[in-house]
């Protein structure tokens, strides 16, 4: 299996603030990747690098071969391979449900209208919003706008999706129906780049745990399980135990 | 009737005169609006520019035209252009040219404003969809900002109709001018006319404006 998403020797800062530090990542074909550490550890704006939303001062990222450059024109042939969920209010108020999912796949991939409605309602069917097409999204409750963002992301035919802590800005009875929808994505082969702070989340959905620190990758492995009963490094021990209650 | 003096718009062509007198400050109102708006646009969009000085400038033009009194400023269209530049404007002209200064300046503040409202967040997800800088306007920002605006340039609009009034004071016979006039040609056989046909005008105004309001009132609640 070749390698989706390569990252290396990644370098970011914001003037002399050092926000990402020499990172390397590669992200296989159908592997579910999770990164999780602390508040402002950069592990955010390492998911917005990835689909060129903000400029990198060092390092190659590569999708699926190409690479990834925000000022290039061919920046939207890639993001068009990039799904992404942000945290929260990033459907387009003044559409529809139906309007949100199909508008991309319509004007940017040039797909019939016809097409796209009709694969649009068999995925919204899939997380049980079909009888919600109609709605604008104020009239949904957070955990139904958020699945209407993932069938958005799904509807271009992603290679790889980035979800951004698409939980955290939820009341805790609609996290339950999100992560179950990001749950059935990975059982069915996508390849997923999750940051999150869900920790049993975590320990279910990922392939591959990366602990982030202070702009570094502190911690990797694909021993999930091992990672969260005893993780190698002190920071890594640090920040699970602050998840923990005696 | 004759206690409150609406009597004398029924004398001779005085209403049909009146209503005259409301066109006048209605066509005024309406060029400037449409001639506003068209140019508020252009400078809103300007006002949102990453160039700094260009900012700094339109910033200056609004604050001049908020601190200046718009009689004030119609006065040094109309009174002080002539003398200085020796160009003749009409009184209609100037009124035009002051309402749309000041205008201009207000719904390119309104346009700024509701550019400036749509979240970060609406840019970055229409952008991660593979839209490009056009696609991301023109789907995105643009209707959602359309929204925004129209309830706020409405407001606007009938303020502008409202602030016609000063221009009789360079000599326009708009609606209450004329309503000054009737009232004057009356004093002797109708005194109480000053209550009566100011009433009326009121009411004029009011037929304007509110249809107007409740057009803007609607558009809220549909839209927000």
């Amino acid at each position: 299996m070749g390698e989706l998403v390569k990252v290396k020797h990644l370098h970011k800062e914001y003037g002399r603030n050092v926000v990402l530090k020499d990172i390397d990542l590669s992200v296989k074909k159908g592997e579910v990747v999770v990164i999780i550490g602390p508040s402002g550890c950069g592990k955010s704006t390492f998911l917005r690098c990835l689909n060129g939303l903000e400029e990198i001062q060092g390092g190659v990222i590569t999708v699926d071969g190409l690479p990834v450059e925000p000022d290039k024109k061919d920046i939207t042939k890639i993001r068009q391979k990039i799904g992404m969920v942000f945290q929260s209010y990033d459907l387009f108020p003044h559409k529809t449900v139906l309007e949100n999912v199909v508008l991309a796949p319509v004007k940017v991939q040039k797909r019939y209208k016809d097409d796209a409605i009709r694969e649009a309602l068999v995925l919204l069917d899939k997380v049980g919003l079909a009888d919600k097409k109609d709605y604008y999204p104020r009239q949904l409750s957070g955990g139904q706008k958020q699945r209407v963002a993932i069938v958005r992301a799904l509807l271009m035919h992603p290679e790889v999706i980035l979800f951004d802590e698409v939980t955290a800005a939820l009341d805790p009875e609609m996290v339950h129906e999100v992560l179950q929808t990001m749950l059935d994505l990975a059982r069915s082969g996508s390849t997923m780049i999750i940051v999150t702070h869900e920790m049993a989340f975590a320990k279910a959905v990922a392939d591959r745990i990366v602990f982030f620190d202070q702009g570094e990758i502190v911690e990797e492995t694909t021993d999930v399980k091992g990672f969260f009963e005893n993780p190698s490094t002190d920071r890594a021990k640090r920040f699970l135990k602050t998840f923990a209650y005696e | 009737m004759q206690g409150l003096g609406i009597d004398v718009l029924f004398k001779g062509t005085n209403m049909l005169r009146l209503l005259k007198g409301l066109w006048v400050s209605v066509e005024i109102s309406l060029i400037s609006v449409v001639i506003s708006i068209v140019l508020g646009l252009i400078v809103g969009v300007l006002m949102t520019s990453k160039n700094g000085a260009l900012r700094l400038l339109f910033r200056s033009y609004l604050e001049v035209v908020r601190i200046m009194p718009q009689m004030v400023l119609l006065f040094i269209v109309y009174f002080g252009t002539t003398r200085v530049f020796g160009i003749n404007i009409s009184a209609e002209l100037s009124a035009i040219i002051v309402f749309v200064f000041w205008g201009t300046a207000e719904m390119g503040d309104l346009v700024r404003g509701s550019i400036k409202s749509i979240p970060r967040i609406q840019y970055d997800s229409a952008y991660a969809l593979g839209m490009n800088k056009f696609q991301v306007h023109f789907y995105i920002v643009f209707p959602q900002t359309i929204r925004r605006l129209l309830p706020l340039s409405i407001n606007l609009v009938t303020r502008m109709i409202k602030t016609t009034s000063l221009v009789m004071m360079i000599g326009i016979v708009e609606v209450l001018k004329v309503a000054q006039q009737i009232i004057e040609a009356n004093r002797k056989a109708s005194p109480n006319a000053a209550f009566g046909v100011f009433a009326v005008v009121f009411l004029l105004y009011f037929i304007v404006c509110w249809p107007i309001s409740r057009f803007a009132v609607k558009l809220e609640k549909r839209w927000v």
